[in-house]
């Protein structure tokens, strides 16, 4: 491990441009990561809004045809799962928290950083240019499954779907820049007596899933270039023999399913490209706001690892019903039940971690407690539907609409908006307003709970996603109709609600209360910067030393309830198997 | 304080609202009641572990919330706690496993004396077909497709003459006799899913796939497409009566096999153009969005069309004459009748076939020519 101290190499930026725009600071980059992703976000939450419009009050507004229906659908899913939420886990608080957590000045490639960061922008554009083409932005749904995706009677069969998958091929090259980056500063760049089972699990977390996004992007990657062969150039990846609107085509010999695989080996991972790092993070925060050492640190680092590596095997629990040889379904059930141990370890030493401790309520110890109901409530669901035969009536309705948005959609939200909460007063050096915050974390809570936990109740219905209405079914009783609109009241509220969020992020840079530089009394390292906000190389002259654990709160005979990383050794609050044990092993 | 009252809530509603809630499982119409028990299995197993860790952190928010000068507990780990944890969640882990596989073990083996039926999809609507009396299905391929052979059989193929063929959105089976049902489409991915049914698979161009099934209530049953299959998707409606052996042969008898509707499309071609659009406007999907019985749809219906005068969504009329159709088939999104979507695709067309359209709407028309 390298501890040489680079700071004569990091010059200090001189301009405006090269401090806020073409910065190489990591701190900059993921502030600008982060906005982007957040104004996307706002784009995406209204996308929905309008979409359960359509639901809630079928016919009612005449601008919602079908085709608009579909490509916001679409939209909406594809923003939030890939240029929100994966966005701004690894480009926002990757980059915040890796190098200020691992005592690192910068990442170890800051011009690729930045890179990283323009690629992503360019990506988003892309994306947002689809609304305005011939045709519209794809309504193909999120999955992009062919043949549909580019055959007339979907709409943006044309123009929408080659601007979404040339988006999502510049995206995989934003995200390969910025991940290869954090994966070598984490291996290469920590500071001395920061060992590898030392580094908090918000690090981890962001650690694994970014080892992930490098292993699973890539077969987005080519099924995207296949997709676009077939497109343009009538290749037949995935395209057999098949009639068109009356027409024969010339594809011939390709197999649908093929997309749906590569698409799953990329998209399971990438659920845990989202969920590890909000469990790394959340434990963080569940530890600092209780005041006491995360339960059980070993089994979550290795939780982590496990849930990881488990999450490439699993893939084909999201194609039960597709068709696939249906034998795959033993092998599929069983390892995605097999992953539930690890993920229920987790949760299980979140709650351990609240037991005998001084548990202070906080904003962001309020949404960390929401992630728990909110996430113990979708992975239990999850257990309904990777057990194939439970899984059959199923899949494809409104049951599993519920079923991920609590678990990957809106639990790790909460995650975000606990950690914007948690780390504003490090970024901005200004606390957020708590009545605002608290405001924003009750509508948010309780809205979502009231959306999506009556939601899978109408898939147990046997209701369909992705319908545009469901007008003369006779197995549809009129009160589940009375629900969508109660569903889609409540959303517009938790949608109009996140504007309050904005709004406190923006006035609080100007007019928030100044912070101090650990208002949270976290143990950490991110928190021992000389200044808050910390300067471009974070650690002044020299680089700090670290002598324990993250997690050294409470400790027996300590003078406070926190034992800072960086205090001399001689503090005490080992984490429990010591750095100086396993020296002395080796 | 508030958030530990909120958790309490929330879980006492859940479960208050588990036991008198109006929407649960559609009553079962078919064998799979195991399906039912095991999701009854995961429902109890699931719900314990919801109640008792909420109910966990309830009470821990309770005892523990801070109060001045109060000091959490330094308490990293217990090795013997964390294995008993990991054991009581991989007992319950495989309680939820065994049962499914075991329903699932046989829902991959269907019955060996299971009639055969196959379904096709096609945007936007249903066909299905029966092998004759030597129970063979004959071969089939995309290119076969046309007008008159919408399910792509093979008219060389000697075990394909006697299938019967169902061109409607309806098809009818005996109670309590096991079904394997192929499925196989020519455009896009379909799932023909009926929820009373429990069973069901996507339907994937360019292979067959399959699942099985026993209705046990007779009755009428509402099938749907639930695999995204473009702007018709939640038009594409199909139905499924359930009788008694009886009536479903005295039904089955009425429909013609593939031999019959050949030569009947030959019919078609000296009995007119009408007949012949009738055809056609049911190949190239049209029927799905245009009804021809005044019920509403996706599109404006077909009955007592012609010879109206319609609204267009640009706030001007037209009057519906040979032309108009004529211009709205060939490019449908120029001019929009009121009240609907600009979603009909472009579908081409010959000039011949155009016509046909035209002479079968025409003849659903005015109501002087009905």
């Amino acid at each position: 491990m390298a501890y040489a101290d680079e700071a004569a190499s990091h010059h200090d930026p001189q301009t405006f441009i090269t401090k806020y725009v073409w910065s190489q600071d990591h701190k900059v980059i993921a502030v600008q990561y982060a906005s982007v992703a957040i104004l996307v976000g706002l784009i995406g939450v209204t996308l929905s809004n309008i979409m359960r419009l359509q639901i809630g009050f079928p016919g009612v507004f005449a601008f919602i045809t079908p085709e608009r229906y579909y490509q916001y659908v679409t939209m909406h899913g594809m923003i939030m799962v890939i240029y929100l939420l994966t966005a701004l886990f690894l480009g926002g608080f990757g980059n915040y928290l890796i190098p200020l957590m691992v005592g690192a000045r910068d990442m170890v490639f800051p011009y690729m950083n930045m890179l990283s960061f323009w690629v992503y922008l360019v990506s988003v554009i892309v994306l947002l240019a689809s609304f305005f083409v011939p045709g519209g932005p794809t309504g193909a749904g999120w999955t992009l499954y062919p043949p549909q995706a580019i055959l007339p009677g979907t709409p943006g069969y044309d123009w929408g779907i080659i601007l979404m998958l040339v988006s999502l091929l510049i995206f995989i090259v934003a995200t390969t820049m910025g991940g290869l980056n954090y994966v070598t500063t984490v291996l290469q760049a920590r500071c001395e007596g920061m060992t590898l089972m030392r580094m908090p699990l918000s690090v981890w977390g962001i650690f694994t899933a970014t080892v992930l996004a490098l292993l699973a992007f890539p077969a987005l990657f080519v099924s995207g270039i296949m997709m676009l062969l077939d497109k343009t150039l009538h290749t037949s990846f995935f395209m057999p023999a098949l009639v068109s609107m009356g027409q024969v085509t010339n594809y011939r010999g390709g197999s649908p399913l093929l997309f749906q695989h590569l698409f799953w080996f990329f998209g399971h991972p990438e659920v845990y490209i989202v969920a590890l790092p909000a469990f790394g993070i959340v434990s963080d925060l569940i530890s600092v706001h209780a005041r006491k050492a995360i339960f059980g640190y070993r089994m979550m680092v290795w939780a982590i690892v496990v849930i990881g590596g488990l999450s490439f095997v699993v893939w084909a629990h999201h194609m039960f019903v597709s068709g696939m040889n249906p034998w795959f379904g033993f092998f599929f059930a069983t390892s995605t039940l097999i992953i539930a141990v690890p993920t229920a370890i987790k949760v299980y030493n979140w709650v351990l971690t609240l037991w005998n401790g001084d548990i202070h309520l906080s904003v962001p110890m309020l949404f960390t407690l929401a992630f728990i109901l909110t996430f113990l409530s979708g992975g239990l669901t999850g257990l309904f539907l990777g057990n194939v035969s439970v899984d059959i009536p199923l899949s494809g309705t409104y049951f599993v609409v519920a079923h991920f948005h609590m678990v990957m959609g809106v639990a790790p939200l909460l995650v975000v908006f606990g950690a914007i909460y948690h780390w504003y007063p490090k970024i901005s050096g200004r606390m957020l307003d708590d009545r605002l915050g608290k405001f924003h974390f009750w509508v948010t809570f309780i809205g979502t709970y009231l959306i999506y936990f009556p939601m899978h109740y109408l898939g147990v219905l046997g209701m369909p996603r992705r319908y545009y209405n469901f007008d003369g079914y006779q197995f549809i009783p009129p009160s589940a109709l009375t629900l969508n609109a109660f569903i889609t009241v409540v959303a517009l509220v938790v949608g109009a609600s996140q504007l309050v969020f904005v709004y406190n992020l923006v006035w609080s840079v100007f007019r928030g209360p100044k912070a101090s530089s650990n208002p949270w009394r976290a143990a950490s390292l991110e928190w021992f910067t000389p200044e808050t906000p910390p300067k471009h190389n974070n650690w002044g002259p020299a680089l700090p030393v670290v002598h324990r654990w993250a997690y050294a709160y409470s400790v027996p005979g300590a003078s406070e309830d926190f034992i800072a990383q960086t205090a001399p050794l001689s503090d005490g609050g080992m984490e429990p198997e010591p750095y100086e044990v396993k020296e002395a092993i080796a | 304080m508030a958030i530990a009252v909120a958790l309490l809530l929330i879980v006492v509603g859940s479960v208050i609202f588990q036991l008198v809630s109006p929407w649960g499982l559609t009553p079962l119409a078919s064998n799979w009641n195991r399906m039912d028990d095991t999701m009854a299995i995961t429902l109890v197993i699931t719900g314990i572990f919801f109640v008792v860790i909420n109910l966990f952190v309830v009470y821990t928010l309770m005892r523990f919330r801070h109060r001045k000068g109060q000091r959490a507990a330094y308490e990293p780990e217990n090795k013997k706690l964390e294995r008993w944890l990991i054991g009581v969640t991989t007992v319950g882990v495989v309680a939820l496993l065994a049962p499914g596989l075991a329903v699932y073990a046989d829902y991959v083996h269907p019955p060996s004396d299971a009639m055969v039926l196959e379904i096709l999809g096609q945007q936007w609507q249903w066909r299905y077909r029966f092998p004759g009396a030597d129970g063979k299905l004959g071969a089939t391929d995309a290119r076969f497709v046309n007008g008159a052979n919408p399910m792509g059989l093979d008219p060389d193929d000697p075990a394909g003459q006697n299938n019967i063929i169902v061109s409607d959105n309806e098809v009818h089976l005996p109670i309590n006799r096991p079904v394997k049902v192929l499925l196989r489409s020519h455009d896009v991915l379909h799932d023909f899913f009926v929820p009373q049914f429990r069973a069901r698979m996507n339907i994937v161009p360019g292979q067959v796939s399959s699942f099985w099934f026993t209705p046990t209530q007779p009755g009428r049953y509402e099938a749907m497409c639930a695999q995204l299959c473009g702007v018709g998707h939640p038009n594409m409606r199909g139905t499924v009566i359930v009788e008694d052996d009886a009536r479903f042969q005295a039904w089955l008898k009425t429909q013609p096999t593939f031999a019959a509707t050949r030569k009947a499309s030959e019919l078609d071609a000296s009995a007119g153009p009408a007949a012949q659009g009738k055809t056609l406007a049911q190949a190239k999907g049209c029927v799905a969005c245009h009804s021809v019985d005044g019920s509403p749809g996706a599109g404006p219906t077909w009955k007592g069309l012609f010879g109206k005068t319609e609204s267009l969504a640009d706030g001007s009329s037209a009057a519906v004459d040979e032309a108009f159709l004529k211009e709205e088939i060939r490019d449908p999104q120029a001019r929009v009748v009121k009240g609907f979507a600009p979603i009909m695709p472009k579908i081409e067309l010959s000039d011949d076939d155009v016509d046909r359209l035209v002479a079968y709407i025409k003849s659903q028309g005015s109501t002087a020519q009905r």
